[in-house]
């Protein structure tokens, strides 16, 4: 492989006096579509959050790009700028319209022209075939329209990647196809993407490489069809058997 | 109507809907209109009562009418004093609630204990020490300003205010899902950023109600200026009583009065009431 894009070694992480990530490293290419799956509480969320300092690490090394996330003195707008992420909450804001949730993080964050930005909002909107709810509020949206303005959000802040955590689990089961279609879609097109998901299909079809977590490490990975067929460890089989 | 769909995490209700929200509070208004009326009804009542159980003396009225505009002047006072506190109070109570709140130790820590302190203190004792601490006379410029005694009061309930205006502003902030803080964060806002832009819009109707309250509160506290020799609607009271001398006039004198805090602030509550209802998010 090339020079990963992002790149985890030996990542520790406890909450009080659990143990959630203990050793994990990963190597992630531009372009890669990445799925992370594993039984709750595993720590695939927690590699998400740690990618984009949204959680601290203990002990380990992650870069991202260019960017040091583990350093000291990190530039957390360039690291947003670099690496968006959409929450299974969706987490839109419910005092902006659709249009300023996804518009006003360029706009103030990133001080970009405010036409500029509305203009691309609107495009991204219409991509996740949403542009005729621009000026509606988050709450009078379904759950799984509210989480593709989120992906428009992610997105408009013109990320190299994006990490997917559980976006799909806090939906009815009619919504989730809605969803997973649009973020093939964004696949498709090259964008880097760190998928914590439990869509078993979906990981199967899009993803380059499936890394499965159990106990805070990372057990371990594969092309997808491989992976599927010849788990190689007990903990995989074992997994795979409760939920295919 | 849309808005009429019960609660859920994300109603409507949370949205900037400007048309609905003026249409909201002209009913929230028309309520308050309607409780002037009632009161002023109340009022007319119990001081006739009043008036009737003292033996119809048509001099108490007589009497009444003539100290009206005295005491109207110190009403001004409280009116004036309550105004002063509550928008000073409420600017600081907002910096120190997000002081409370803020995650940097060397700030949250002082805010915290600040807000203990005041808060957990009686309202005339923080008075009694501003009204004695508080020079009486300041120089600027080398100009000599007295700082009169009840700006010396204002200033003594503007304290309680911001204590208690910050526990209202760290409870709103705190009730804000911590999800929104997240997205936010992964959108590159820094913690500034996140409470103007994010946090503290989303507080602002929540902190509606309970800040009308805690103006009530205040203005009810504001004759306790009177103990440190204000000349507010009280003091006024009892040197009108001083002056007459007439101890049939007591009750009525008393019942007066209250009614016109009564006629004040009952509106702003049955007001606060309506705003409590129609932004209800829960």
């Amino acid at each position: 492989m090339s020079d990963p894009f992002i790149k985890l070694h030996d990542v520790y992480k406890s909450f009080h006096d659990t143990p959630v990530l203990r050793g994990v490293s990963v190597d992630i290419a531009k372009g890669e579509v990445i799925c992370i799956i594993g039984p709750s509480g595993s720590g695939k969320s927690t590699i998400l959050r740690c990618i984009n300092a949204l959680t601290p690490v203990d002990q380990g090394f992650i870069q991202v790009g260019s960017i040091q996330v583990t350093s000291k003195n990190l530039d957390m707008v360039a690291l947003c700028h670099c690496v968006g992420m959409v929450f299974q909450q969706y987490n839109l804001f419910p005092h902006r319209t659709v249009l300023q949730n996804v518009s006003m993080a360029p706009i103030q964050v990133l001080k970009q022209n405010k036409a500029e930005v509305t203009e691309r909002a609107r495009a991204l909107l219409d991509k996740v075939k949403l542009g005729h709810r621009a000026n509606a509020y988050p709450g009078e949206l379904s759950g799984g329209q509210q989480q593709r303005v989120a992906i428009a959000r992610a997105l408009c802040m013109q990320p190299q990647a994006i990490l997917f955590d559980e976006v799909t689990a806090a939906l009815d089961p009619e919504m989730v196809g809605e969803v997973l279609t649009v973020i093939k879609q964004i696949a498709n097109e090259g964008m880097t993407c760190v998928v914590v998901t439990h869509e078993m299909g979906f990981a199967r079809e899009v993803a380059d490489r499936i890394y499965f977590t159990d106990g805070g490490l990372i057990v371990e990975s594969g092309p997808p069809d491989e992976f599927f067929a010849n788990p190689a460890d007990e903990r995989t089989r074992s997994f795979l058997s409760k939920v295919l | 109507m849309t808005r009429d769909r019960g609660p859920s995490k994300f109603s409507p209700e949370v949205g900037i809907d400007l048309a609905g929200a003026r249409k909201r509070v002209g009913t929230a208004l028309n309520a308050g209109l309607a409780g002037v009326l009632l009161s002023i009804l109340v009022v007319c009542v119990l001081v006739l009562a009043v008036a009737i159980l003292h033996g119809t003396d048509a001099t108490v009225l007589a009497k009444l009418a003539k100290w009206t505009p005295f005491l109207a002047q110190g009403f001004l006072l409280n009116v004036v004093m309550s105004l002063i506190a509550i928008s000073a109070g409420t600017l600081g109570g907002i910096f120190l609630g997000m002081g409370q709140i803020a995650p940097f130790g060397w700030i949250s820590w002082p805010s915290k204990v600040l807000t203990q302190i005041f808060r957990n203190a009686p309202w005339l004792v923080l008075l009694f020490y501003c009204i004695f601490l508080l020079p009486y006379q300041v120089r600027i410029a080398g100009q000599t300003f007295v700082v009169a005694n009840w700006l010396r009061a204002s200033i003594g309930l503007t304290i309680p205010v911001i204590a208690n205006f910050s526990e209202i502003v760290r409870g709103a902030m705190q009730s804000i899902p911590s999800g929104q803080w997240e997205a936010a964060r992964s959108l590159g806002y820094t913690w500034r950023q996140s409470v103007h832009q994010v946090i503290l819009p989303q507080c602002i109707k929540r902190m509606l109600p309970p800040w009308m309250n805690l103006y009530a509160v205040l203005l009810m506290a504001t004759p306790l200026a009177s103990i440190v020799g204000t000349q507010e609607a009280l003091t006024n009271l009892r040197t009108a009583l001083q002056a007459e001398a007439d101890g049939r006039l007591l009750l009525p004198f008393y019942a007066y009065l209250l009614s016109w805090f009564f006629i004040y602030s009952y509106p702003i509550a049955r007001f606060s009431m309506r705003l409590e209802k129609r932004f209800a998010i829960h």
